[in-house]
């Protein structure tokens, strides 16, 4: 057995005694004996560090990780981004690793500020005046964006592009449908071949008999790496009195027009691409602003800077009265534990990558996609599944499945992309490939990647 | 007069450690504040890709006009900056961390290294299962142990912390009446419970029943029956509860739930206490989330990430969250015989002993030494009448594989001993703190214990909050201050089972001194003014949330405007 428990049997002795018990088990005599293991638990007894460590590396082992065994394509919600050294090493401190909520904030100054940067860097990145402190992913932070239109609006009505990641979508779904009387998810289709949202059959729809949506909710750039019509979904959202919701993505955030310039006034992502590894999917980090009229409805945790009492700079968790612990079943959402850790990581990126670096790995990644979606068109068989221009990712289609090459090119030591099988793709995309490329894909990692790509589409 | 200085020296300085605190009290100046246009941190790959202009990649109208400011520094810089920051960090790493309900213990080295490994770490998640069948396996596996420590079917690990857990039980409670044609509303939380099950409740589209708890500081059963009919979805509840005290009437309540068709909920906060000792299956719960962040020992980041798995018992397995890692063949290896416990319809089925890894070189029988043979194969599979998804995908892996770690280098005997220590550290605590602060409910506990300070309020004028103020200055965490809300005053003091005896003696010293000083001429005053050893002292919440201040640009822009 392997036991961070540090008493020793002479002080467990002395501390029964204290207590006044004879033994252990005496402690829990709350607990009716109809209820008590009688022999224990049925698992192996514990191991110590070096066999723990042994079995873990066989289970790792198992795994065909990006870097040592194959080289990522693929992307779909998770991205295989720079994560420099400094960025482990400050997000691996252990004060800010082992640490609660700061709930006591005269000795969480250090969370609380580095919180406070990285609200003010999510803000600017979306375009917008506030972000709160990290939501779980990106779609939790879909469904909180949602569920702040309904309370703030009044409606129930929910318009979703198609486009928006499927995974979220279907997150949304599964909690909206408990509450099917006040959230009403429509689901609006990309246009086919061209891969950005048709309003067309919503702006036809919308007569005076319809009810108005409480929100529009679009991504930008969508699941298929397509640069939506921003001008079109917010005009869309304006005409209905609707708030506009954008999934962005805080990347292409570098080059491409923030969700608040294009008109959101609540804006969600993904931020795993801000320092943290692709994790198997998880823990991501749930990215969450919004225009200053709703901070009074932000889920989970702002922090506000304010002063001590002598009058110097201090941080503290701020509007708590939104929260859960206070307001109960009337809180503006249930979150509690967030991703606190991951959004510090993820303003150490931010700011190792500073103005010019994000926009910097948002170019290369945009060059690499442009290099590596030519090479692949030249391919006979290969053309684009989606017409409408993209940044980082783009779906392509072939003779065949997405499924089959990506099957085909792991043997080539390629993770060639997300296969668009039936459960995820959008409408009418089914069975293509999509196809991302970051800034670490090199000019001879492409072109290894299309020559295997052009072997895998041959039927 | 003109100021004769260079730009530069009218700006703070990076690498000055003005706020460390071993050097001073000074402010650390923000970011922004240490940024300077144009410099750079950033270093990438050498790609050889074509530098095709901006303009050609992407058409006009869909370009931002100007990047997005970030700061702009130097890696020294950052390092410092950020360094200092966490010196300016309590945490479990520095010292106790009595916060009652959360369970702060230690955070194991080896589990942080194992999370680290390049195999699980840098793993895609749409990789398919072909790339990730140790992955699979080690959720599988997980899934297994913890059916075995909470006496549950079967396991859904998407839930990304304690809240998610519960809104995902609450939804399968729902999927569950539904199945069954019927429409229930109400879902009964005790006055005790924890903020997140009524704002759960209310997300999952119930309302809210609260019940209130008994002199004895649990669950009334009489009153519980009052308020039970067929408009009852389920029961939520915390065993041990919220004040550390076992619901006794545990049995009693589940008949009472289950008479009248509906389910009991099992928040898995206080599941350290009992730990090897019984199970939320066995009392008759039908859902349980855990939370590996608390019982599992997996860190808490400052506020997470967590993870909040959620157990089920056989009739709701057909309903959890898909897709879900499954063994696609059988382990082989002796089917051992349920344990007495064990024997049931729910979990006869789960966890035998050959099926869980052993240290043990034996790699007889075609097996690896881990009780597999090698051509199990793992993948995905949807229930049936799945609730659908809870996370963007399959849940916080890198949280999970640092709980399987510490389950499987406890086990049983070592988790057992955790609930042991635990229980044992704060009855000790307990024994030690009565005649000097208020116990309204003073009776033996199991992992926590919660006193009041409305006596020293009533006499002194000191609260709870100046209580756990004074005893950062001590060198301790605070415990959980004005929780639960049905005690006066609350302090809710939760050792945990790694702090040595030693520490939980100084925890108490501290306590009795605190209390004793505040009886002196200025003590009461003193408390009211601390904490002054820290980095900053008392804060000013109320300002904080009168002239709002989240970012630093709303601070710019207020300092502006005068």
């Amino acid at each position: 057995m392997t036991s961070w428990a540090p008493h020793t049997p002479a002080e467990i002795d002395e501390m029964l005694a204290f207590i006044g018990v004879s033994s252990l088990d005496e402690l829990f005599r709350a607990v009716p004996a109809s209820l008590r293991l009688a022999t224990g638990l049925s698992i192996p007894d514990g191991i110590g560090e070096p066999d723990l460590m042994a079995y873990f590396q066989e289970l790792a082992a198992a795994n065909a990780p990006i870097g040592r065994d194959l080289v990522c394509f693929a992307g779909g919600g998770a991205y295989d981004h720079e994560v420099p050294a400094v960025t482990k090493a400050l997000a691996s401190r252990s004060e800010f690793v082992t640490a609660y909520t700061p709930y006591q904030a005269e000795v969480a100054q250090g969370v609380l500020q580095a919180l406070f940067e990285y609200q003010t860097m999510v803000a600017r990145l979306a375009g917008l005046e506030v972000a709160n402190a990290s939501l779980y992913d990106g779609a939790h932070a879909l469904v909180e964006a949602v569920n702040l239109a309904v309370a703030a609006t009044g409606r129930s009505a929910v318009w979703v592009s198609e486009g928006v990641n499927p995974r979220w979508r279907e997150n949304l779904i599964t909690i909206a449908r408990a509450r099917s009387e006040s959230h009403v998810i429509h689901i609006v289709p990309l246009e086919q071949g061209v891969g950005v949202t048709s309003w067309s059959t919503r702006e036809s729809s919308a007569d005076a008999t319809s009810e108005p949506p409480a929100a529009i909710v679009v991504a930008n750039p969508n699941f298929l790496g397509c640069l939506e019509d921003m001008e079109r979904a917010s005009a869309l959202a304006s005409a209905h009195g609707a708030e506009l919701i954008v999934a962005f993505d805080p990347i292409t955030a570098g080059i491409i027009e923030s969700p608040g310039s294009a008109g959101a006034s609540v804006a969600v992502g993904e931020g795993q691409a801000l320092g943290a590894p692709l994790s198997f999917g998880g823990p991501y980090l749930g990215l969450f602003a919004c225009s200053m009229e709703h901070v009074r409805r932000i889920p989970g945790r702002i922090v506000g800077q304010t002063v001590d009492v002598d009058s110097r700079t201090a941080y503290v968790t701020t509007l708590r009265a939104r929260e859960q612990d206070i307001r109960r079943e009337r809180a503006s959402s249930n979150v509690c534990t967030n991703e606190t850790l991951l959004a510090i990581g993820a303003a150490v990126q931010m700011a190792w990558l500073g103005t010019s670096g994000l926009a910097e790995i948002a170019l290369r990644s945009a060059r690499g996609a442009r290099y590596c979606r030519e090479a692949l068109l030249g391919i006979p068989g290969v053309r684009l599944a989606a017409t409408a221009p993209t940044v980082r990712e783009f779906a392509v289609c072939a003779p065949v499945s997405g499924e089959v090459i990506v099957d085909r090119m792991l043997d080539e030591g390629f993770l060639a992309g997300v296969a668009l099988t039936r459960e995820i793709a959008p409408q009418g995309f089914e069975g293509g490939l999509l196809v991302a490329v970051t800034e670490r894909r090199t000019r001879a990692e492409i072109d290894a990647f299309a020559a295997a790509f052009e072997k895998a589409v041959s039927l | 007069m003109r100021d004769q200085r260079s730009s530069f020296e009218r700006a703070p300085a990076g690498g000055r450690a003005s706020s460390a605190p071993v050097l001073s009290k000074g402010d650390e100046p923000t970011i922004f504040e240490l940024s300077v246009p144009s410099r750079t941190s950033w270093s990438l790959r050498n790609t050889n890709i074509p530098e095709y202009p901006l303009e050609e990649l992407v058409p006009a109208e869909h370009l931002r006009s100007t990047p997005p400011d970030l700061a702009e520094v130097s890696e020294r810089d950052l390092v410092a900056h950020f360094t200092r920051l966490s010196q300016r960090q309590y945490s479990v790493d520095t010292g106790a961390y009595p916060l009652g309900s959360c369970t702060m213990k230690y955070n194991p080295k080896v589990c942080d290294a194992i999370a680290a490994l390049s195999g699980l770490a840098d793993v895609h998640p749409a990789s398919p299962p072909s790339c990730t069948q140790g992955w699979l396996r080690l959720f599988v596996e997980l899934e297994e142990v913890l059916c075995e420590i909470t006496g549950m079917a079967a396991v859904t690990m998407q839930p990304a912390a304690g809240a998610a857990g519960e809104l995902t039980g609450l939804l399968l409670m729902r999927a569950w009446h539904e199945s069954l044609s019927s429409r229930r509303h109400r879902v009964i939380i005790p006055d005790s419970a924890h903020g997140t099950n009524p704002a759960s409740v209310a997300l999952a589209g119930y309302e809210v029943t609260t019940v209130a708890s008994d002199s004895r500081g649990c669950v009334d059963l009489e009153r519980l029956r009052e308020v039970l009919d067929d408009d009852v979805a389920g029961i939520m509840l915390t065993n041990p509860n919220t004040l550390g005290l076992f619901e006794e009437d545990i049995i009693d309540i589940a008949a009472a739930a289950h008479d009248v068709g509906a389910l009991l909920y099992y928040d898995g906060a206080n599941l350290n206490a009992i730990l090897g000792v019984t199970r939320p299956g066995d009392m008759g719960f039908d859902i349980v989330h855990l939370n590996l962040h608390k019982t599992f020992a997996t860190p808490h980041g400052g506020g997470g990430p967590g993870a909040g798995p959620v157990a089920v018992s056989e009739r709701l397995v057909e309903f959890l969250p898909g897709p879900r890692p499954v063994r696609l063949l059988e382990p082989v290896g002796r089917q051992v015989a349920p344990l007495p416990h064990t024997a049931g319809p729910d979990s006869a089925a789960l966890a035998t002993r050959d099926s869980l890894p052993s240290a043990g070189p034996d790699g007889t029988n075609g097996q690896t030494s881990h009780g597999y043979r090698e051509g199990d194969r793992f993948g995905w599979s949807t229930p049936e009448r799945s609730i659908g998804r809870m996370h963007s995908w399959h849940g916080n892996a890198l949280v999970l594989a640092r709980a399987y770690a510490y389950i499987l280098a406890n086990g049983a005997d070592g988790l057992r001993r955790v609930a042991d220590m635990a229980v044992l550290n704060a009855n000790w605590l307990r024994k030690r703190l009565r005649g000097v602060y208020d116990m309204p409910y003073d009776r033996p506990v199991m992992h926590e214990l919660v006193v009041s300070a409305a006596r020293l309020r009533k006499l002194y004028g000191v609260k709870a909050v100046d209580v756990a103020k004074r005893l950062l200055e001590e060198g301790f965490h605070s415990p959980t201050v004005a929780f639960p809300l049905i005690v006066d005053d609350a302090l809710m003091i939760e050792p945990t089972e790694t702090e040595s005896p030693q520490t939980v003696a100084a925890l108490a010293e501290a306590m009795e001194r605190i209390a004793a000083e505040v009886a002196e001429d200025n003590g009461a005053h003193d408390a009211r003014l601390a904490p002054r050893t820290t980095p900053v002292g008392r804060v000013d919440e109320a300002l904080a949330a009168r002239k709002l201040v989240p970012t630093w640009d709303l601070r710019e822009r207020q300092q502006t405007a005068g």
